[in-house]
Order: structure tokens, then C-alpha cells, then sequence
């Protein structure tokens, strides 16, 4: 059976899965359409969160991010997982005994303010929006890599499935979705890992052939030691000690760990189980299933980098693997012949006088090899680039961060339907993270905007079909938006999504449960400092052309949310001295919500 | 003093939120405090095992502390120990507080 028919017949499986549960879990009430009924059991919901937690972009490039890395690539690994530390221990066990549906509500009610709650309900829109492009955007790439289909109907076919269960499922159909989703995940991102541990390290853990012995080549040389000669060896740095300085390691982890804590679509999550201590356990469960994939994946990365350059340095490009040509083809490997000798040659930054790496001069518009209209090929049949050859450094071949994990298997020379596996987990990841985005944004619409901005006399029938439209509406925009990616600043905004919700939610809800005097006036403020200061900078260094050399302490924009946080705390505390305090109900209010028995139920309507 | 009695006073005025029927007054504020000390317990874990171990001292734990397996301790932190010790972290939290909650007579 070929690649092809294998790949069908898996996903095919999937789909089928995905939707014959969603029938049976649809929903028929508000209650059951935000927060599944507030019944899940701890472990199917920390399934579903993780399986919400890790999107495509997580699935598919953290390896890569890894292998490319080394140990810099830890600052994701220990942000997005020390984020829920944050999250269990001073959110959401609060947030779930004040027992309303999404985290605008706290925000309204705890500042006593429908400024407040709007600025929170744009907050929450603009975050789910540009993440949800992305995804859609990952759907259709993956779907058009798979079946050669253009990208039109690959990201139609996406939006279609995932308005199926999670616009006519809402959070009950998503949950028992999702829970089918995190096992073809796990499942696809683990097989392929031991697979590929047992030919290279002898050891069917993956972790500890991480830090076993690499005895593929006959005797045995510490995995570790041998990933770092093969760096030095072709000028990259040691892959144990990476290249960010150290602050800079210390302030990105930290606002990807106080963002995770203050994204929307997280913390919504844990509203849907039975009580605070159900909570605490929901969030361990969750916390211990993401630890399953972010374990394995520094095992991946490492094992890709050995294999990466094993299979391709020196190697005739005539004799080069199949699958180098298959990836050349879909533009996510390039090569060219600097020195005219027919080899693939890959070199780092120690190699070359000027300190680059570079195959190609990259500029803003061609940061990926560019082709020309026509096929046109070289002498040894590989494909010509019209992008600038930078001839200053010897390194000859060109990928994309995201293709290890995909290329890990064919690498690894694993079966067939190993890689027809994880094409479906890699669609399982991009449509779990997808649906839970738009069910947040639906009922960031219906709920705190229409219910409770605009028309408090709403019946919960009619809020229910505002969200199925809402949820129609962002899924239309969302999908235009997946197949004409809007110019470069949205796509390069969400990756510092973290920064600006490390700047703005995180502080603010910290300071809304655990300081009951905080009035607000001072939380606007210190909200509104936090995010503009963060925001400011990321787009002066990253699109109005600031230079390096310029950056605060030189913290990179990436890692400016911690900075943006300080600004926040800072400023909602000064305000706070000249402004009157809260009134007594909400004081009241803030002292409840720390007791952890009576939380209500979560209900829609109130 | 005076503070924490006005505060007591605002409590016994509440009468909603004495949510527990065999409760004195002193219960909500000692089951904060100790609830407060495992937060922040269990915080300076969460950073000593990421930001302190994986990253501002890890070129000194590389160096003096043992391997594990053929990895440098630090490097190891960074990569697979943290994520380990903060699931660790949350089990904790979530025993402790469930004690702390039956003692104090919250359990449901």
C-alpha cells in the first residue's frame, strides 16, 4: 500500500472518530455550550486541555525549535509547561469559585466597570483571533502537502470539520473531542520517537537514550557527546550550551510562563469541571499529559539533529535520500551548490569569517527560498532559487524550523503508516487548538458582548444562536484569513501573543484575587501601561526597524512581557494610591472567592 | 491588631459567606494563611527548580554536580527535570490543599 493510501485511510479513521463523538455529545443549552454542563471528570478534561494547549505550531516545530537550539530551545519547554504552575496555584481555583463562564466576567464585575470588561472582551478576541488564523493556516498546509490538493480547499475542508463539532457541539462536544485528539497526538508524536531511540541508542525509552549512549555506529559514545562533537565539528555552538545570554533566557521564559497563566482560552478550560478541588486535580492530570509530549520532544530534536546531519553533510546530492528531493519539492529544504562539487554541504556560524550561516541573503520579503515561475533545475537536478546566493560562508542547505518532526520518521527510515500516524496527529493538534479558540471567541461575543454589554434581556435561546452565529461568523473570517495570510505583522504578532498576555491578564487577574483593595482605576491603568509599553516595543524593534543594540538590558522583544509586567504592578500600585477603594460588595466578593467550598455552578445565563 | 479586627467585624456582618455551618470566626483567615504559606512554598520551588537551577546557575550545577546519565545537570534541568518537578509541584498542591481543606471543614 502506498504513502498516499495509508495516509487517507488514518486520517479518514480520525474524522470519523472526531465527529461520530461530537454527535453524541452536542449540546442543548448554554450551560452545556460553554462549559459542557461544569461535569467533565478531572481526567477527560485534562486530556482535552492539553490536547487544547498544544497547537499545531506547539506539535509540529518545538522539535525543530530543539534540534536547531539545543539548550536555548528549554525556554519553551519550561515556559509552557511552568505556566501551569502559575495558573493552578494562584488562578484558577479562584476564578472557578466565582463561578462565572469566561474571564471578561471576572474582569467586569471584579473592577466594578463595563470599561473594564470591554477592554478584557477585545483583549480576548484579539488573542483568539490571530491565534485561530494560524491554525487554519496549518490545517490547509498540511492538508495540501498531504493530498497535493491547493490550499483553498484544504483549509475549507478544516473549517468545515471543526464548525461541525465545535460550532453545533460547543464546549461538551469539543471536550469529548478533544479527548479522542490527545490520544492520536500522543500516540503520533511517541511511536516515531522510540521507534528512532531503539536504532540510534539501543534503549526503547526515549528519554534515557537522551542521555544514554549513542551505540548506533557499533560502540558506544555518550548520545550527548556525540550530538556536540557533530555540532563544533561543522561551527555550530555545543548543543548543551546555546547562544542566548542570560538574561535574556531568564525574561523570555518568564513571560511565556506568566502568559500561559493569563491566556483566555486556558483558564476558561478549568471552568468546566465540578468543583475547586476537582480543579486542583484537573490541572495536575492536565499538566502530567503535556508532560508526556514536552518530555519527548528534546529526545526528538536531538535525535533529528544527529540524523539531519548524518544523512545530509557531505552527501552526493544524486545519492541524497528520497525524502531531501520530497521536501526540496514542497520548498521546505533548499540547496545550493556553493563550491560546484555536487555535495550537500551544512555548515553553522564557526565556519564562515563573517559569522553567518546564511545559503541565501535573506530580506523581509524573502525569508524562505523563492522559486521562479517556471521549474527550473540545476545541473544535478536540484531546484534553482531566485533569491540571492550569500557566498560570504560555505553552508549550503536551507529548511524550514518546522519539517524536523515531519522528517524525523523518513530520517529514521520508520514504516509507512508510523508517518501516516503522526500526519494525523499533526491534523489532531491544529484542529483541537482550533476548535477551542473558536469556542472561546463565540462566547467572548455572545456572552460578554451581546448578554452583557448590549442586551442583558437576552433568553438563553437566543444567546445560544448568537454564539452558533458568532461561532460561524469568526470561523468565515478566520478561514479567509487562513488562505490569504494578512501581510507579515499579524503572523509574527502572535508569537509575542504571550508577551502581551504576560503584560496585561496575568497581572490584573493576579492582583483582582489576591488584593482586595485594588480599585479600578488602578488595574485600568496598570493594564493599559502594561500592554501599551510591551506592545510599543515589540513593534519598534520588530517592525519599525529598531536595531539590537538599542534593546533595554538587552532583552530581546520576545522576552520584553516581563519587563511590561513590572510596568503593570507598578502602576496599578502608584494609581491605586489616588483613587478610592473598591466598594464594600466587591471587597466582600474578593474574600469569598478565596474560601474554596460553595462555588456555584457555572451557568451561562445568571 | 486593629485592622484584623475590623476585618473579623466584616466578617461575622456577612452572613453569606459563612458558607459552613460548625465554623468560628477564626477559620477563613487561618485558612488563608496557611493556604498563602503552601502558595508561596511551592512558588519558590517553581522557581528554584526552573529559573534558578535551569538557567542563572546551571553553568555552576553543570560543572559540580553529577551527571545524569551522560547529561550535565543543569543542561538536564532545563530539558526534562523542571517539567518533571512541576508536575511534582501540583500533585503536592493539590494533596496539601485538599488536608487543608478538610481540616478546616471545607471538604465537599
Amino acid at each position: 500500500m502506498d504513502q498516499n493510501t495509508l495516509n487517507f485511510i488514518f486520517i479518514g479513521i480520525s474524522f470519523a472518530l472526531y465527529i461520530g463523538i461530537a454527535f453524541r455529545s452536542r449540546a442543548t443549552s448554554t450551560k452545556e455550550y460553554y462549559v459542557a454542563g461544569g461535569e467533565v471528570s478531572p481526567i477527560a478534561n485534562g486530556m482535552a486541555t492539553a490536547a487544547d494547549w498544544m497547537s499545531a505550531a506547539t506539535f509540529i516545530s518545538m522539535a525543530g525549535t530543539l534540534a536547531i537550539g539545543g539548550y536555548d530551545g528549554s525556554r519553551f519547554l519550561m515556559g509552557w509547561t511552568g505556566g501551569f504552575v502559575l495558573l493552578t496555584i494562584l488562578m484558577v481555583p479562584y476564578l472557578r469559585k466565582f463561578g462565572k463562564a469566561t474571564v471578561p466576567d471576572f474582569i467586569g464585575d471584579r473592577f466594578y466597570s463595563k470599561v473594564a470588561r470591554g477592554v478584557a472582551v477585545v483583549c480576548a478576541i484579539f488573542i483568539c483571533m490571530t491565534y485561530i488564523m494560524g491554525q487554519m493556516n496549518g490545517v490547509g498546509v498540511v492538508f495540501s502537502q498531504l493530498f497535493g490538493i491547493p490550499m483553498t480547499p484544504g483549509v475549507l475542508i478544516g473549517a468545515g470539520i471543526v464548525f461541525l463539532y465545535a460550532g453545533l457541539g460547543g464546549m461538551k462536544g469539543i471536550t469529548y473531542t478533544q479527548v479522542a485528539q490527545y490520544c492520536v497526538m500522543a500516540f503520533a508524536y511517541t511511536i516515531p520517537a522510540i521507534f528512532i531511540a531503539i536504532a540510534m541508542t539501543n534503549n526503547f525509552i526515549p528519554q534515557l537514550g537522551f542521555i544514554g549512549d549513542f551505540t548506533q555506529d557499533g560502540n558506544a559514545t555518550p548520545f550527548l557527546e556525540k550530538v556536540n562533537s557533530l555540532n563544533v565539528k561543522l561551527g555550530f555552538s555545543n548543543y548543551t550550551d546555546g547562544s542566548l545570554s542570560t538574561i535574556n533566557m531568564f525574561c523570555i521564559t518568564a513571560a511565556l510562563m506568566c502568559g500561559t497563566a493569563g491566556l483566555p482560552h486556558v483558564i476558561v478550560r478549568f471552568f468546566t469541571v465540578k468543583n475547586v478541588k476537582a480543579v486542583r486535580i484537573s490541572a495536575c492530570w492536565t499538566l502530567a499529559f503535556i508532560a508526556v509530549i514536552y518530555l519527548t520532544a528534546p529526545a526528538i530534536g536531538a535525535f533529528s539533529r544527529v540524523n539531519l546531519i548524518k544523512k545530509l553533510h557531505d552527501q552526493e546530492y544524486t545519492t541524497a535520500p528520497q525524502w531531501f528531493k520530497d521536501f526540496e519539492e514542497t520548498g521546505q529544504m533548499a540547496w545550493f551548490d556553493k563550491n560546484d562539487d555536487g555535495k550537500i554541504q551544512y555548515f553553522g556560524k564557526g565556519e564562515s569569517e563573517k559569522g553567518t550561516a546564511n545559503v541565501f541573503v535573506t530580506t523581509a520579503a524573502a525569508k524562505k527560498p523563492q522559486y521562479p515561475n517556471e521549474d527550473k533545475r540545476g545541473k544535478y537536478g536540484e531546484r534553482l532559487l531566485t533569491n540571492d546566493i550569500d557566498m560570504s560562508n560555505p553552508n549550503e542547505l536551507w529548511f524550514g524550523g518546522d519539517i524536523m518532526i515531519m522528517a524525523n520518521p523518513h530520517m529514521g527510515e520508520a514504516p509507512k503508516w508510523m508517518i501516516a500516524l503522526l500526519m494525523a496527529g499533526c491534523i489532531a493538534a491544529a484542529l483541537s487548538t482550533a476548535a477551542g479558540l473558536l469556542l472561546v471567541l463565540s462566547t467572548s461575543i455572545s456572552h460578554d458582548l451581546m448578554k452583557n454589554i448590549v442586551n442583558p434581556n437576552l433568553t438563553d435561546k437566543e444567546e445560544m444562536r448568537y454564539a452558533r452565529i458568532a461561532a460561524f461568523v469568526s470561523l468565515l473570517i478566520a478561514t479567509y484569513f487562513g488562505i490569504n495570510p494578512p501581510s507579515t505583522f499579524i503572523a509574527e504578532t502572535v508569537a509575542f501573543a504571550f508577551g502581551l498576555a504576560a503584560s496585561s491578564f496575568f497581572p490584573t487577574l493576579l492582583m483582582g484575587i489576591f488584593w482586595k483593595k485594588l480599585s479600578r482605576e488602578g488595574a485600568i491603568a496598570g493594564m493599559a501601561c502594561g500592554i501599551g509599553f510591551t506592545l510599543g516595543y515589540i513593534i519598534y524593534f520588530q517592525f519599525l526597524g529598531g536595531k539590537p543594540d538599542d534593546y533595554l538590558l538587552g532583552i530581546s522583544p520576545a522576552g520584553i512581557g516581563t519587563i511590561g509586567m513590572l510596568v503593570n504592578f507598578t502602576v496599578a500600585f502608584v494609581v491605586n494610591l489616588f483613587s478610592p477603594p473598591p466598594p464594600q460588595h466587591v471587597q466582600d466578593m474578593v474574600e469569598s472567592i478565596r474560601i474554596p467550598t460553595g462555588s456555584d455552578e457555572v451557568t451561562g445565563t445568571h | 491588631m486593629d485592622c484584623l479586627l475590623q476585618y473579623d467585624m466584616q466578617f461575622s456582618e456577612n452572613r453569606e459567606l459563612r458558607e459552613e455551618v460548625n465554623m468560628n470566626d477564626s477559620t477563613p483567615r487561618e485558612h488563608r494563611r496557611a493556604c498563602l504559606r503552601i502558595t508561596i512554598g511551592l512558588l519558590v520551588v517553581w522557581f528554584m527548580v526552573s529559573f534558578v537551577a535551569a538557567i542563572l546557575c546551571r553553568d555552576w550545577l553543570d560543572a559540580s554536580f553529577p551527571q545524569i546519565g551522560n547529561a550535565p545537570f543543569g543542561f538536564w534541568m532545563a530539558q526534562q527535570g523542571s517539567i518533571i518537578c512541576f508536575v511534582l509541584i501540583l500533585i503536592t498542591y493539590a494533596v496539601l490543599m485538599r488536608r487543608l481543606d478538610e481540616k478546616h471543614g471545607y471538604s465537599e
